[in-house]
């Protein structure tokens, strides 16, 4: 009962404290993205002028209207359907690529298999850093600069999601293959009959991670898009930061800012349970 | 519904011969089991009848048709895995009818065919449930559904039983069986347990490290074990092996049965006792001959039970006696 005690005694001032701690921390890290908000409702002059208010203005419409439709370089809401299609393809491309490739090399016997299962790996250790000059160089000669595949394609190939299905295919029994052979399944019904469906859980998982590191790439766009019509709003609102003495509209930046962080929360809420279910559980 | 035969059997991996030349001809409607100890080649022999393993040397015929090299889908065959290898996240109507939908069957018939297996092995009211939500028992009648649907040639089974608990083993056993005769496939059904081998079998398979010991009937290979592994192997408590030496000077070893062995004060040899264990119906006492090998007797339990330590002579029949000779054939 000593121990009981004990719990229920943390239930009246520990169970607040713990709670006020960690309301304090979610305020200590939501305030510069409310500070951001206000900054999005209220006129440039009271952004300028300190101190900063802290409470809403008046002109949410009037900010978050100028920023989709003119923005500063280009439309925030052209930006955003390119960072919509850049982030969409580089998840999807990737789960697609790397569901074959895993499948290709857990279940094939090929020469090579383990060669090329090793280089796929290796590649894990060179982020688009630091190929970034050679990848320019080939996007750049087959003419994709401010092209959508110049922005998906090179970022397509992916060592971590294929060496992740790859274990998870190591884990669904061989029987399962076999019982599908003797069924009638050929290799590549198996795989969308039975393989695909069983990993769905991962491809959910992988999905909002993959959503996210496509939304948020920066460099790369950077590099290979030229014409603002094709900026994808990561770097698009970089690009809004004033340069040398020129006047930057603040509102209008911090209204992009908050759109930006629009999508990947709802991917994130939106695929939640089944993201939690696929890192955790291992459905078999 | 077909008839099999296996000629001269081999397997190797790499360098390592399994298997090393089985032959049987197996006929219409009969069942047969396969039955060994871990590793001795027969989980593989009955892969290579369905197809998943290649076949190094000799000839595999199903209906008369050499198979050896066509898919596991064209043999005509149906196989219920160990670990039943239920699709996870298809019902158990899509497990029992997924191979009929690649087959193009029509939904009609599919949907008749597996009601008529599910009515046959009691699932009717989990087919729409997934295999998860099942018990053991339950995802086992599956499996066998999953087989049935097809009306395959040929059933093959992998341990299937051995995932279950030894009440719901005995149960199954004897659905099988009972299943087996309805529906008059040629089965072959490979396990590790005697006991599942002896009652299910019209023939057995006795397999010891790649080889075909002994094929019969279940209660003439009982009877007349052809090598000293078979007569070790089938049979609880094993038989008793002793020194031919020790009781007549012969050489090699003589097998008796622990049920044909009586204790007496004067008998063949003489052997020191043990422990006894009262099973209820029938008490097994364990003695130890001169030599120190084990002797196990099994005795009704009305017979007095010899204490600990006691010295007892030990008499059989001489029809009884199962000779062996150094290489352990049968003399």
């Amino acid at each position: 009962m000593a121990e009981r005690n004990g719990m229920v005694e943390k239930r009246g001032s520990g169970l607040w404290l713990t709670h006020l701690g960690l309301i304090i921390g979610v305020a200590f890290i939501f305030f510069p993205i409310w500070l951001a908000f206000i900054a999005s409702t209220v006129d440039q002059q009271d952004i300028v002028r300190p101190p900063m208010p802290l409470l809403p203005g008046d002109k949410l419409f009037e900010n978050y209207g100028r920023a989709l439709v003119s923005g500063v370089n280009a439309p925030v809401a052209t930006m955003l359907l390119n960072s919509l299609v850049m982030a969409l393809g580089i998840a999807i491309g990737k789960i697609a690529i790397s569901l074959l490739s895993a499948f290709a090399i857990v279940y094939f016997r090929f020469p090579g298999r383990k060669v090329f299962f090793w280089l796929i790996f290796l590649t894990l250790m060179l982020p688009v850093e630091v190929r970034i000059v050679p990848t320019f160089e080939v996007i750049a000669n087959f003419g994709m600069l401010n092209s959508y595949s110049g922005l998906i394609l090179p970022l397509i190939a992916s060592a971590t999601a294929t060496f992740l299905f790859r274990q998870f295919f190591m884990t669904v029994p061989d029987e399962l293959a076999e019982a599908a052979r003797v069924d009638g399944a050929r290799p590549m019904r198996f795989f969308f009959d039975i393989l695909l469906p069983m990993s769905r859980t991962n491809i959910a998982a992988l999905f909002v991670i993959l959503f996210i590191y496509g939304w948020n790439q920066y460099l790369w766009p950077l590099l290979i898009t030229t014409d603002p019509e094709m900026n994808t709003i990561v770097m698009g609102i970089k690009q809004m930061f004033p340069s040398g003495d020129d006047f930057a509209h603040w509102p209008t930046i911090m209204a992009t800012s908050i759109l930006a962080m629009i999508p990947p929360v709802i991917v994130v809420i939106g695929m939640q349970r089944l993201f939690i279910r696929g890192l955790v559980e291992s459905e078999k | 519904m077909a008839t099999l035969k296996l000629d001269n059997v081999k397997k190797s991996f790499g360098k390592t011969d399994v298997i090393h030349g089985v032959s049987i001809d197996v006929n219409d409607g009969e069942f047969i089991v396969i039955v060994g100890p871990s590793g001795c080649g027969k989980s593989t022999l009955l892969r290579m009848v369905a197809g998943l393993e290649t076949v190094t040397s000799g000839e595999v015929q199903i209906g008369g048709k050499v198979v050896n090299d066509v898919e596991p889908m064209d043999r005509d065959i149906a196989m219920v895995f160990q670990n039943y290898a239920l699709y996870p996240h298809m019902s158990v109507f899509d497990n029992m009818a997924y191979g009929l939908k690649i087959a193009k069957v029509s939904k009609d018939e599919i949907s008749e065919r597996v009601q008529t297996a599910a009515k046959l092995l009691q699932l009717e009211p989990y087919l729409q449930r997934k295999p998860r939500e099942l018990s053991g028992g339950q995802r086992q009648r599956v499996a066998m559904g999953r087989a049935i649907v097809r009306k395959p040639a040929v059933f093959l089974f992998d341990e299937p039983l051995s995932n279950l608990d030894a009440k719901l083993r005995v149960q199954m056993r004897l659905e099988i069986k009972a299943l087996q005769r309805e529906l008059g496939v040629t089965s072959l059904y490979v396990t590790h347990d005697q006991v599942e081998a002896m009652t299910l079998a019209d023939r057995m398979i006795v397999m010891n490290a790649g080889v075909a010991d002994q094929i019969g009937a279940p209660l003439d290979v009982y009877a007349n074990p052809a090598t000293e592994f078979v007569a070790g192997f089938i049979g609880s408590p094993p038989t008793n092996f002793i020194d031919a030496s020790l009781v007549d000077g012969q050489s090699g070893r003589i097998g008796v049965r622990p049920e044909h062995i009586e204790l007496s004060d004067t008998g063949r040899i003489t052997a020191t006792v043990g422990y006894a264990e009262a099973l209820g119906a029938e008490t097994l006492v364990h003695l130890r001959a001169s030599d120190g090998s084990q002797i196990t007797v099994r005795q009704d339990a009305a017979l007095p039970i010899p204490g600990e330590g006691e010295t007892r002579g030990l008499s059989w029949a001489d029809e009884n006696i199962m000779r062996f000779d150094a290489s352990g054939l049968r003399q």
